[in-house]
């Protein structure tokens, strides 16, 4: 029953034009930063490296796929949770918006096979939406600007990656990126639970996105014991894999963060769900 | 095996807050029955109804449905219920047949391609199973509801409220689809409607509750047989049927209308009685009409 419901979800989820939305606006930006890259990457790039061009020499093309890849996703992993939530918030509350939850939750279902479903269904969709975000950024701008050594800016300093170093990193980068989208799946995904309509999970989810970035960047005392947990923190992780040594310490603890995330708000999505009395 | 428990609910009580939406309600469904269930705006038809589908968690009571209790066989208990609640709620962006595709795959039953097909079919909506519910009429939603009701042949029916905002002849639609149900495989259903003329049409049994108890319970006929009604008489000559009626019969309200009508007040079993008596009398009469219909048993009882 959990399998075939999951089914349904999905196909409720891809028979919606809003789920498509996301696929939309990732192909447009990302043709958008492809374009600008390819008329003036160039000029671009060297405003970064000119700093550094009294000590070093740089050879060889600097604006490759590899780079152009990373802007991307350096520049869209914040903004891609909208376009997670846009969906992801209206798998609960959405039914209750059109009263199919009435219908769905009188069949020989378990309230928390529903949830599950619902949950598996949106990882699927998060997971296709990281894919296309992969093929895009990495594919397209390979075939567009070539392959190349990968130079990456960081806090100390500018790191460069062998051209023969960079794939899996990506890889295991996007991983990490996938499960940072998933929490905000399963974020939004609750508060619909918590919802009969399908804005306010979506409201929500990015009011705490956004609150919770602001503490994060906020040099506060008061906030730095709890900027570890909050799961936003965790949410750029998947940089970490472009550093050189990779700190695979930080990156364990943010995927055992963002973990506890997802199955705390999966438990309390069950909780509310099967405790909701459905009267819409 | 006519009179087996289909359902039975004993001592519900549903509380929203301090509001006691359901209080004690119990009542039985018979295997066969078409059974109304009646009351005024608020009365907490819905709830009842919702807690039997488990859509809503009483605070109380026990509802059992084929002979298993609701709180502990729920998934084998729905397997054999197909519902509507208020109105039938569709996924818009799909078509009537993906519509009950998603339906048939959670039923807890196989169906198949084949049979959503004539299910379709026998709603009357076969030529347009892959058109979008977005732009099916209320009628049309409501006759989907049935066949998504019917989809996986469950033994039991709830219908609530399931002519709302139909048309007159969405109306008749709706009863007939029932009316065969029960006759041509002899489903159970329990039938929540404000048209008290459908219930007293289709119902062979009912309940009626208000402010959330239960009132009365029993066979439609019988409770209504029991009541004094008012007999509307039009016969050639209203005075000679009066004598007759008071020298013969032991009434005590009988209002002359005009010449050619009287009105009787009395229970409606004795009907018989006096369409005999003006019979033998040699009168002719052209209607002898028990103007007492559901309505004003339904307003009597709500108002005492």
């Amino acid at each position: 029953m959990l399998l075939r419901n999951t089914y349904n979800e999905f196909i409720k989820i891809v028979s919606k034009p809003r789920s498509f939305l996301g696929f939309g606006a990732l192909t447009i930006l990302i043709s958008l930063i492809i374009f600008a890259m390819k008329m003036d990457g160039e000029t671009i790039v060297s405003f970064i490296t000119a700093s550094f061009e009294q000590t070093l020499s740089f050879n060889g093309k600097i604006v490759n796929g590899n780079l152009i890849a990373f802007i991307i996703l350096q520049m869209l992993v914040v903004h891609i949770p909208l376009l997670v939530a846009l969906v992801t918030g209206d798998l609960i509350s959405g039914e209750a918006a059109m009263g199919t939850i009435r219908m769905l939750a009188s069949k020989p279902i378990s309230r928390t096979k529903i949830v599950f479903s619902k949950f598996l269904a949106g990882a699927i969709y998060t997971l296709l939406l990281t894919i296309w975000l992969g093929i895009l950024s990495l594919v397209v701008s390979h075939l567009v600007f070539g392959s190349g050594d990968l130079i990456v800016l960081n806090s100390d300093g500018l790191v460069i990656l062998q051209e023969a170093d960079i794939l899996w990193r990506f890889g295991l980068g996007f991983c990490v990126a996938f499960l940072a989208l998933l929490t905000v799946a399963t974020l939004s995904i609750c508060f619909s639970a918590f919802a009969e309509n399908s804005i306010g999970p979506i409201v929500a989810t990015m009011a705490v996105i956004i609150v919770f970035t602001i503490i994060g960047s906020l040099d506060v005392t008061v906030f730095d014991s709890i900027k570890p947990y909050l799961f936003t923190t965790h949410m750029a992780s998947w940089r970490s894999f472009f550093e050189d040594p990779i700190p695979f310490e930080s990156i364990y603890q943010s995927i055992i963060v963002l973990i506890i995330h997802i199955v705390l708000l999966v438990l309390i999505t069950i909780f509310k769900f099967n405790k909701k009395d459905i009267t819409s | 095996m006519e009179n087996q428990s289909v359902l039975h609910v004993k001592n519900l009580s549903k509380k929203f807050g301090s509001f006691e939406a359901v209080k004690d309600v119990s009542f039985s469904v018979n295997k066969g029955d078409v059974f109304g269930f009646l009351g005024p705006n608020g009365a907490g038809k819905s709830t009842t109804i919702r807690c039997l589908l488990s859509l809503i968690k009483p605070n109380s009571g026990k509802i059992e449905l084929f002979g298993k209790s609701l709180a502990t066989d729920r998934a084998e208990i729905l397997q054999n219920i197909g519902s509507i609640i208020e109105k039938p709620d569709f996924y818009k962006y799909l078509s009537a047949q993906k519509n009950l595709e998603i339906f048939a795959r959670i039923s807890g039953a196989t169906v198949t391609q084949r049979e959503i097909a004539e299910m379709l079919d026998f709603v009357g909506l076969g030529n347009r199973a892959k058109d979008r519910v977005k732009g099916f009429s209320h009628g049309m939603k409501q006759r989907l509801g049935i066949a998504q009701t019917l989809l996986h042949k469950p033994d039991l029916i709830v219908l609530d409220e399931p002519t709302t905002g139909l048309d007159p002849q969405g109306i008749i639609e709706i009863r007939n689809l029932i009316l065969r149900l029960k006759a041509e495989q002899n489903k159970t259903i329990l039938l929540s409607s404000h048209q008290l003329s459908e219930i007293e049409l289709i119902a062979n049994r009912m309940v009626i509750i208000n402010q959330g108890c239960s009132i009365v319970e029993g066979n439609v006929q019988e409770l209504l047989n029991n009541e004094e009604t008012v007999v509307r008489v039009e016969i050639d000559s209203s005075d000679k049927a009066i004598e007759l009626i008071n020298s013969n019969l032991q009434i005590s309200t009988v209002d002359r209308i005009s010449a050619t009508i009287f009105e009787v007040v009395m229970v409606k079993s004795r009907v018989p009685e006096l369409s005999k008596l003006l019979v033998e009398s040699g009168l002719q009469i052209q209607a002898i009409e028990p103007k007492r219909k559901l309505e004003d048993y339904f307003i009597k009882i709500i108002q005492s």
